[in-house]
C-alpha cells in the first residue's frame, strides 16, 4: 500500500509537510536499536519505532525508508518534524499498538505482488 | 590511463545530534548523482552512518573524507580523540561504552565496528588511547554493482 492509502485511516495523522506519500510501503520493520535498523531495514519499509529524536530521520534517509510510523500516541519533537520536511519524508503517528500498525499493512498488503 | 578523482570532506562535531547523520546523507547524495548501483551506495551509507555517529557520541569531533576514483569509493575518518585503549574489545560484536543517555537514543548497541566490517571491503582500523582514531574503508566499485 501507498503512504497515501495508510493515511486513509482515521487512526494516522501525518505530522510532516511536504511528504512524499505516493510511496509505497514494501514491508514494517519494528526496532528501536539504530545499528540493528541500519543493518536490517529494507528499502522502502515502513519503520515502527519509540524514538523520536532527530537522528531517526538520518536513518530512514540513509535506508530509502518509505515512512517513519510513531506508535501509541508518543510526541514527536518539532526539530525532527522539521528535518524530515525538509527531505520529504514522512512521519506518521498513530495511537494503535505496533502489531496492530502491522496487521493493517500486512492486510492490506498480503494480496498485492510487489 | 585516466583516473578521475573526486574529493569531499566532513566536519562533524561531538554530541551534536541535530546534524550528525548529515555528512552520510550529502554522501549518499553525491553518490546517488554519480550514478552508482543501489547495492553499493546502501553499504556505504551504512558504514559511514556507523563511523559518523561513533565521531558524534565517543569522540571529541572529527571529520568524514570521500575520496572517489574510477575503481574504488575510499571513507576515511580521522578524530580528534580520545582514542581507543583496546581495539581488539571494542571491535568485538555487542561491545559498548556508551553511556544509558545514548542508550535509550538507540545508540549503543555496540554493532558499529561490525556493520563497517560487513560492508566495506577493506576496514582498517587505527587508533592509540590519548591520540585520534582513524579508519579507512574501500569500497570496490566493480563487484559491488547490481
Ligand atoms: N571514534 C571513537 N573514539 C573513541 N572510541 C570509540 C570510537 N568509536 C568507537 N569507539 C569505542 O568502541 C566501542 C564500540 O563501537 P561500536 O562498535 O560503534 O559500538 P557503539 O558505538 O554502539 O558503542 C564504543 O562503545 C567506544 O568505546
Ligand atoms: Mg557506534
Amino acid at each position: 500500500m501507498k503512504v497515501k492509502e495508510l493515511l486513509l485511516n482515521k487512526n494516522f495523522t501525518l505530522l510532516t509537510k511536504n511528504s512524499d506519500t505516493e510511496i509505497q510501503i514494501n514491508d514494517v520493520y519494528i526496532c528501536d536499536l539504530l545499528s540493528w535498523v541500519m543493518s536490517h531495514a529494507g528499502n522502502q519499509c515502513a519503520w515502527i519505532t519509540v524514538q523520536t529524536h532527530t537522528n531517526i530521520v538520518a536513518v530512514a534517509v540513509l535506508l530509502d525508508m518509505a515512512c517513519i510510523i510513531i506508535p501509541e500516541g508518543i510526541g514527536v519533537e518539532e526539530s525532527t518534524l522539521k528535518k524530515a520536511s525538509e527531505e520529504n519524508l514522512p512521519i506518521l503517528s498513530t495511537n494503535l499498538s505496533t502489531y496492530e500498525i502491522a496487521s493493517i499493512i500486512y492486510e492490506s498488503n498480503k494480496n498485492v505482488t510487489k | 590511463m585516466i583516473i578521475n578523482i573526486h574529493k569531499t570532506s566532513y566536519e562533524v562535531a561531538s554530541r551534536d545530534f541535530i546534524r550528525s547523520g548529515d555528512a552520510s546523507k550529502s554522501i549518499k547524495k553525491t553518490l546517488n548523482q554519480m550514478g552508482f548501483a543501489s547495492q553499493l551506495v546502501r553499504k556505504v551509507c551504512i558504514a559511514t552512518y556507523e563511523a559518523e555517529m561513533n565521531i558524534a557520541i565517543h569522540s571529541h569531533g572529527g571529520e568524514i573524507i570521500l575520496i572517489v576514483d574510477d575503481y574504488t569509493i575510499a571513507i576515511q575518518i580521522i578524530d580528534r580523540g580520545p582514542g581507543i585503549a583496546n581495539i581488539e574489545q571494542a571491535m568485538k560484536a555487542g561491545y559498548s561504552t556508551a553511556t544509558n543517555e545514548m542508550i535509550e537514543m538507540g545508540f549503543g548497541a555496540g554493532m558499529g565496528f561490525y556493520n563497517m566490517q560487513k560492508c566495506a571491503n577493506v576496514f582498517k582500523l587505527e587508533s592509540k588511547k590519548n591520540e585520534g582514531t582513524k579508519i579507512d574503508m574501500i569500497f570496490y566499485i566493480e563487484c559491488n554493482e547490481d
